[in-house]
């Protein structure tokens, strides 16, 4: 394996995005989570944006940094879930047991996984792979009854949503 | 991009995975529980994605004699994310107003004292 | 421009500098302009004492012709000095606030400002212009906008105050209602160019009028579905920028506390530098997308000599105007946006929350959606059959989806409500210890 540019630059957005993850897990203020959510999400679009799949990584801003992790945002500050001393996760077995299992579970799924695709450097997929006119194209054509049952599942959940919030019905 | 081992993408959704069932296990705000559940989502994102991008072998069973043309079966694992996200996406907002209802009933969140419907 | 090709790290450098630095200059004429302006509405004078200077009548120490003498600067130099005055305050930071989250707020409202134009051209010149020509240029514009939320709410939360935390909170309901008639609003466009790009976009609006009449240039401002979605882009612009009529964040400053009564001095001037940036670029961008971008007037000196082959050394000179004088074209369009601004300030009293909710769930989404339907069906309609088929069946669906859309809005509403209603409470409340 080769140490080139790309994968230096890939190594560093790669660390911050993984850093972000452990974030997440690692602090007990809620709010301090979300943010370190919020970081995942926008470097992970930049790594969509580095797969060429440009469309999709705008969707990843627009639909989950700017939409759902706002929501996130609303309902810990809403339930006034910030301050750390609300909810303090007590010295757990659980917490050595959860981390040892998913250290084996890494293991497990990345020696089978990784060492079959280290030499897989050269991406197959044409150039426009990720334009919006191409996605546009198979969304409407070969994938339009997803499309049109997902729409009626965002449908869905407004109406339940907004059921869930009234107070009164 | 070029000269990045498709193995470097998967190890970082491999990450965020586990990172995410850790998430899962050890902490005990509801929300925060959700949150590990979009980095799981988020990861299986970014794998799809990849193997749409290095497409390593010739897509199966999808010949031009079925009707699909070659280049249209490249986009799979891209309709794959679109959809992830909009499931995802309704997820998150009923999950929380469940939430936020749970909240307003019993004034306290802690996911282990939420045992109602135990036998 | 070969060298331009040839290092694409530096060139990418210098299209970051020539987009951030005229912004960044932009801010504090425009901070003058809107004081001087919005006086003049009021039938005030506004900052015009800033710099003044007097030569004294008797000192010995001012040569002759200087005795006396009025040196006026009409108020330029007041965007200076408050900046100064700003720096020099004192720093007060509360004493129990959330320190990290704190500090960052303020960078994290200005950084949606700058990086909402990357994508807009802002003259004909490719390679120094735009700062990133991607396919998806005006979804990267609505973005960023919904990136500008967290600036609200998390200067709102690390304020430590219940009243900041609530303003914030209800500034960034009204910020992502209002996206959302934008994304619509843009969408439209979009359909109708055919291309995400905003480079495409202010191509598509040189060709002739409607699609038929030479001369003029085919601004999306003058088309029909064009003319709706820019009233409603508009509309949302100045609620997106937290302008009035929308100034309810900025109104709490006055009645309880907003979401940045805690920062003092250097970080407040952050967030009113975001302010007046992100109005500008907002300007920017719908001059790009509905008034035809970097062009000078709605008409197309080109096709214009070709029709009158007399006037040729007219129209020559005039393409050549509109060539090298681009961004000068854009920034006039972008302060005569700005102009419209202040005059809305000046005019229009403060909206209330929920006239200011239901303006944009209730009339500005349907609306905005209702214009992307017709323009839809215009396309499909007039690409099978023929244009004039085309526009009779735009109509035609408008007409329908507008008495759908007034059908909608009498639903809920019952006469009799006070003989019908009977509430039932969501809320239990416990009996006994649970």
């Amino acid at each position: 394996m080769q140490i080139t540019p790309e994968l230096m630059l890939f190594g560093g957005i790669a660390s911050v995005a993984a850093a972000a993850a452990v974030g997440v897990v690692a602090f007990n203020n809620a709010v301090r989570s979300a943010l370190c959510l919020v970081l995942n999400f926008f470097i992970l679009a930049f790594i969509y944006f580095t797969l060429n799949a440009e469309m999709l990584g705008i969707m990843q801003i627009v639909v989950y940094t700017g939409a759902i992790m706002v929501l996130f945002l609303f309902v810990i500050m809403l339930l006034n879930l910030g301050a750390p001393q609300m909810l303090r996760d007590r010295d757990d077995p659980k917490t050595f047991a959860g981390i040892a299992l998913s250290v084996l579970l890494f293991a497990l799924l990345g020696s089978q996984l990784l060492p079959a695709f280290l030499t897989v450097t050269q991406p197959g997929a044409p150039k426009d792979f990720g334009a919006p006119q191409n996605l546009g194209r198979v969304l409407f054509t070969n994938y339009v009854i997803p499309f049109e049952a997902v729409s009626v599942l965002l449908l869905v959940g407004v109406v339940g949503s907004i059921l869930l919030a009234k107070r009164k019905i | 991009m070029n000269g990045v081992p498709l193995a470097a993408y998967l190890a970082l959704g491999l990450f965020m995975f586990t990172t995410g069932v850790v998430g899962v296990i050890i902490r005990r705000n509801p929300i925060v529980i959700f949150m590990c559940v979009e980095l799981m989502l988020n990861a299986v994102n970014l794998t799809f994605l990849s193997f749409a991008r290095y497409q390593f072998a010739a897509p199966v069973g999808l010949s031009e004699a079925n009707g699909n043309i070659n280049g249209q079966a490249v986009m799979g694992g891209q309709a794959m994310v679109v959809f992830v996200m909009a499931v995802a996406a309704a997820e998150v907002a009923v999950g929380l107003g469940i939430i936020m209802a749970i909240f307003r009933l019993r004034k306290e969140i802690d996911i282990d004292d939420m045992n109602l419907l135990r036998g | 421009m070969t060298w331009l090709e040839a290092n694409p790290v530096l060139a990418a450098i210098i299209r970051v500098a020539l987009w951030v630095f005229p912004v960044l200059l932009a801010v504090p004429p425009m901070i003058w302009y809107e004081r001087r302006l919005l006086s003049w509405m009021q039938d005030r004078i506004g900052p015009n004492r800033t710099g003044n200077i007097t030569f004294s009548r008797s000192s010995r120490w001012v040569p002759g012709f200087l005795k006396g003498k009025k040196f006026g600067l009409k108020g330029v130099v007041q965007p200076l000095a408050d900046g100064l005055k700003l720096i020099i305050k004192e720093d007060i930071t509360p004493g129990s606030v959330d320190r990290f989250i704190y500090l960052v707020a303020p960078a994290l409202a200005l950084f949606p400002s700058f990086a909402l134009g990357a994508t807009i051209p802002w003259g004909p010149f490719k390679g120094l212009t735009p700062v990133a020509d991607v396919n998806i240029g005006v979804l990267w514009i609505l973005a960023i906008s919904s990136l500008g939320v967290y600036g609200v709410v998390l200067s709102g939360y690390a304020s430590n105050n219940k009243y900041s935390l609530l303003g914030g909170l209800r500034s960034s309901a009204q910020l992502i209602s209002y996206e959302l008639g934008m994304s619509m609003a843009l969408a439209a466009i979009c359909l109708a160019t055919g291309s995400l790009k905003p480079t495409d976009i202010v191509e598509a609006q040189t060709g002739p009028l409607w699609g038929i009449v030479p001369g003029l240039a085919n601004w999306n401002l003058f088309t029909p579905y064009g003319f709706v979605a820019g009233i409603i882009f508009f509309v949302c612009m100045v609620a997106e920028t937290n302008r009035a009529p929308f100034d309810l964040p900025e109104a709490e400053n006055e009645l309880v506390a907003g979401y940045h009564t805690e920062y003092s001095s250097m970080r407040f001037a952050v967030f009113f530098m975001g302010e007046y940036a992100a109005m500008f670029v907002y300007s920017v961008i719908f001059s790009t997308v509905f008034l035809g971008g970097y062009h000078m007037l709605p008409i197309n000196w080109q096709s214009l000599g070709e029709i009158a082959p007399g006037l040729s050394w007219v129209t020559n000179a005039m393409q050549n105007v509109d060539f090298w004088l681009s961004p000068v074209w854009l920034v006039g369009k972008a302060f005569a946006l700005v102009t419209v601004y202040v005059w809305l300030r000046a005019t229009l009293p403060r909206l209330r929350y929920d006239q200011l909710m239901s303006l944009g769930w209730k009339s500005l989404l349907p609306l905005a959606t209702i214009n992307t339907m017709v323009v839809a069906l215009w396309m499909v309609v007039s690409r099978v059959y023929s244009p004039i088929a085309g526009v009779v069946a735009g109509l035609f669906g408008f007409g329908i989806l507008y008495l759908l859309y007034r059908a909608l809005n009498n639903v809920g509403i019952d006469r009799n409500k006070f003989l019908t209603s009977r509430e039932i409470d969501l809320v239990d409340v416990p009996r006994s210890v649970a």
